[in-house]
């Protein structure tokens, strides 16, 4: 690739040697996301820390027609930041400054880099509060939260990424500088670009800077635990519990796989002699709180729960959400390959989707765990299994297929927090049909002519 | 298979499988939050261990390069959901490393072959040398020689090496505890203690504290005056044949079938002992007992827990603040967090004050310092400044080389602190008893 060599040199010249990378070591270990069973080598791997310099990257990557694909901290789940062949990975990761906690207007503002956890830190310092919660938080950047507009524990009563974005500086494919959106709660000038770059997945600019909303912390909040003998009592639980007309900040439930393999990580004491966990919190004002609390554990009660278990204090009720983040990443303790999805149905159709799922993977012989956010109809059948077993494997790609036909019958979507990348790519079109694919496309092309920024990611 | 001709490729590949690189792990990497690197995050460093066991990677300089870089401190472990083994990819990792030769060079060769096959292949010797280090530093030679300004003429790494140079203690362990120490009142226990190499040179102390700890407390204790090195070192460091030959030596010298308990304090030790049975799992002669072995040793802290202790009651109880800093391979090796934290409160006068970041590696890390020195540094100077932070008059933690790493770090700041081993201050406790 000659291309390559003299895209090489060109880059360390606007970026310092130090902060191109080309070793086979390093390829390595950037030919690689979250997702399972991807792998793809990168070109060049480079790290910036200015929207100058992102910027003359997009410049050079438009003037050598080499591909370009923004990287984080690489903890997505759908390949989202999974080299292209001979691609420049540009990491964004060392670009992590919170730039401005505004107190008055209830913003904040930061670099791309910036984890999910310093800004949830940063709001906390100010007694504000920034509730989209990924599971991987703790490393996972607001570049990439944005770009896939990821979801969390909390999307029920605070809804997810998009929500919480009011403005966006981005880096467009051919190198220009664009900020969209601002400090004001009400601007309807003009279309929302803004929107249209969260859950672009890196294929319409380069995040450089976020403002982000932020709201005030809630007075208190309670963690509840619930199990149960059928998983069916579970999801009747969720359905009375909205029927009430209470919105919990969580309502997550886990499978018995799901339990044993958390429990055996987290040890947070988890009740193992049931079918089904939900893991419930409700929070805002006390008084709100206390009588949420109460008619969630009734309704528990009536619908038949083994144990109600309430966190005693603020730091059980942290260990408990933790546990619950860990659920994807503790099921690979049972088999060598953990594949997750992110099926989302409405809520009213839940039920009836748990018992597809259930029923897929016993048709085709296949280890299922299954844990989500049921509050929001967002489920994570997780197939465990063995790439190296090809016929297994492709055991579970009909499963999958299967599983997403169904959601979409039922009026739900083929992903509902990962993104679509490589993994969800071919049932992107029968999903979304030919009129929103075709928009898309004519977007892209747009925004991307020379396709450029992360080709081959969602569509073609 | 004493020494494979690759220790990744003929590993169960599960092992390496087990990572799904979700990335768990990177915020708890101290050397992947110091650089932001994948390559020196766990899980890169597990990547490039799998492409090595795949053939997609040829282990050379850089791929040997990158696994002396990590600490193996194992944060990883304890933040890993999916269970990942780092612990054994790590020492086949280095074990890799070893076997390409990449690194090798005449003097590292020789330098290697001194000190883990000489020096800590028989402890007689090891003492040999630290009975001449202790008449250099005592008989003014050190002093005299640090004055002289010759050390000036030393190249700068060597020369703060020579800083480095621990201070040597009076006695070794063996003139200070009785072969057999018998148990102050009933009897409730019989069990070894591993008097260690380094705890033996440098913090004979120490171990009889840990001996006075355990009799006091019901234990007879066997404390043999020649032991063997634990092959920690050999093991985390590539030399899996030596690390074996040392393991064996141990299960002969302490058939553990006599013996309630075999009690280390040195965490980095204890970390490696019980796990014999994996590095043993190919030899039919020593497995089971290698097992039965596995199931014995305990922690000090971890043991005294268990059998429960005599609250001490001094008669003049010292009220000071004391902060604990977790021992990697205590914490992540070990899985050992509260029975330190439950002994130091279980001392009267003492107040136990939270330290920041108190799992997160000082930088000893074995012979890491030595080796790694930059790196080392920066974990250090991170260390104390939370150490500071405390307040604390006492810093108290449960392994030789962090000991070590602390002292010399307050010393370069000059800050009056006290560095201890916890039982050395339940033992300080026992003593002031009417």
């Amino acid at each position: 690739m000659a291309d390559l060599s003299k895209c090489v040199e060109r880059l360390r010249a606007l970026l310092g040697s130090a902060n191109v990378l080309t070793g086979p070591e390093d390829l390595l270990c950037y030919s690689f996301d979250g997702t399972a069973a991807m792998r793809q080598l990168p070109g060049v791997v480079v790290f910036a820390t200015t929207t100058a310099q992102i910027q003359s990257v997009v410049l050079l990557a438009n003037e050598l027609r080499i591909p370009l694909v923004p990287r984080g901290s690489g903890t997505g789940l759908s390949g989202g930041s999974l080299p292209t062949p001979d691609c420049i990975v540009l990491c964004t990761a060392r670009m992590d400054r919170i730039l401005e906690v505004d107190s008055a207007n209830l913003t904040l503002r930061c670099e791309p880099g910036a984890t999910t956890v310093a800004i949830a830190d940063a709001a906390s310092e100010a007694g504000l509060f920034y509730p989209p919660d990924p599971g991987s938080m703790k490393i996972s950047t607001i570049g990439g939260n944005v770009a896939e507009n990821s979801g969390g524990l909390r999307g029920l009563k605070y809804g997810v990424t998009r929500n919480y974005v009011m403005g966006l500086e981005v880096v467009l494919p051919d190198g220009e500088i664009l900020w969209t959106g601002n400090k004001c709660v009400k601007d309807v000038a003009g279309y929302s670009l803004r929107d249209l770059f969260i859950g672009s997945e890196g294929t319409l600019g380069i995040l450089t800077q976020a403002l982000l909303r932020l709201i005030p912390k809630p007075a208190s909040k309670r963690t509840l635990v619930a199990t149960f003998n059928e998983m069916e009592q579970a999801a009747q639980t969720v359905s009375d519990i909205i029927a009430a007309r209470i919105i919990p900040c969580t309502l997550e439930f886990l499978d018995r796989t799901t339990i044993h393999c958390v429990e055996d990580f987290a040890k947070a004491g988890l009740p193992l002699d049931c079918e089904a966990l939900l893991l419930i919190e409700s929070d805002g004002h006390p008084a709100v709180v206390e009588e949420e609390a109460a008619q969630i554990e009734a309704i528990a009660r009536r619908n038949g729960c083994l144990q109600i278990r309430v966190a005693q204090s603020e730091r059980e009720a942290a260990e408990l959400a933790t546990a619950r983040r860990s659920a994807f990443s503790a099921l690979a303790r049972v088999a060598p390959t953990t594949i997750l999805e992110d099926a989302t149905v409405p809520r009213s159709e839940l039920a009836k989707m748990i018992r597809f799922v259930a029923d897929v993977a016993r048709r085709h012989r296949l280890k299922i765990g299954t844990f989500g956010h049921m509050g929001d109809g967002n489920l994570h059948p997780t197939f465990l299994t063995d790439e190296r077993n090809k016929e297994e494997m492709h055991r579970v790609e009909i499963a999958f297929r299967e599983i997403f036909e169904e959601a979409i019958r039922l009026g739900g979507t083929i992903t509902g927090e990962h993104g679509v990348g490589l993994a969800k790519k071919s049932f992107l079109p029968s999903f979304a049909g030919e009129p929103s694919m075709r928009v898309m496309r004519e977007l892209r092309r747009v925004l991307d002519p020379r396709g450029i920024l992360n080709p081959g990611k969602i569509f073609d | 298979m004493s020494r494979p001709e690759s220790p990744l490729k003929s590993m169960d590949y599960s092992v390496v499988q087990q990572c799904m690189h979700c990335g768990m792990c990177l915020p708890t990497c101290p050397t992947y939050d110091a650089t932001q690197l994948e390559r020196n995050s766990p899980r890169g460093r597990i990547a490039l261990m799998r492409a090595v066991a795949d053939d997609r990677l040829k282990p050379g300089r850089s791929f040997a390069e990158e696994m002396y870089f990590c600490l193996g401190c194992l944060a990883c472990m304890t933040s890993c959901p999916a269970g990942v083994n780092y612990a054994e990819l790590f020492e086949r990792a280095r074990a890799e490393a070893e076997a390409s030769r990449a690194l090798a060079s005449p003097f590292r060769s020789l330098l290697r072959r001194v000190v883990l096959g000489w020096l800590f292949g028989d402890l007689k010797r090891l003492r040999l040398v630290g009975v001449l280090l202790r008449w250099h530093q005592q008989s003014g030679a050190q002093a005299l020689l640090r004055r002289s300004g010759l050390l000036r003429l030393l190249p700068a790494r060597l020369r703060e090496l020579e800083a480095m140079t621990p201070t040597v203690q009076s006695r070794f362990s063996a003139s200070r505890i009785p072969p057999l120490s018998p148990a102050r009142g009933t009897r409730r226990f019989r069990v070894a203690m591993l008097t260690g190499c380094a705890q033996d040179l440098m913090f004979s102390d120490v171990n009889r504290d840990t001996v006075e700890a355990l009799t006091r407390n019901g234990c007879e204790v066997a404390t043999p005056p020649l032991q063997s090195c634990c092959g920690s070192l050999h093991a985390h460091n590539g030399e899996w044949a030596q690390a074996q030959d040392l393991a064996r030596r141990q299960i002969d010298q302490f058939p553990p079938g006599q013996f309630d308990a075999i009690i280390s304090n040195a965490a980095g030790c204890g970390s490696h002992l019980k796990h014999y049975s994996k590095l043993l799992e190919d030899d039919p002669e020593y497995r089971d007992r290698a097992r039965l072995w596995d199931s014995k040793v305990k922690d000090i802290h971890e043991w005294l827990a268990r059998i429960g202790i005599d609250p001490p009651r001094p008669e003049r109880p010292v009220a000071r603040k004391v902060t604990y800093h977790e021992a990697c391979h205590l914490c992540h090796g070990q899985k050992i967090v509260t029975p330190p934290r439950e002994l130091l409160r279980a001392i009267p006068g003492i107040e136990l004050v939270e330290l920041p970041e108190s799992a997160w590696c000082c930088g000893s890390a074995g012979i890491y310092n030595l080796i790694q020195p930059e790196m080392a540094g920066d974990l250090l100077a991170r260390k104390i400044q939370h150490v500071r932070s405390t307040g604390a008059a006492v810093v108290a933690t449960g392994n030789p080389g962090c000991l070590l790493q602390i002292q010399q770090g307050l010393r370069r700041e000059g800050l009056d602190l006290r560095v201890a081993h916890p039982v050395s201050l339940l033992a300080e406790a026992y003593r002031d008893e009417a």
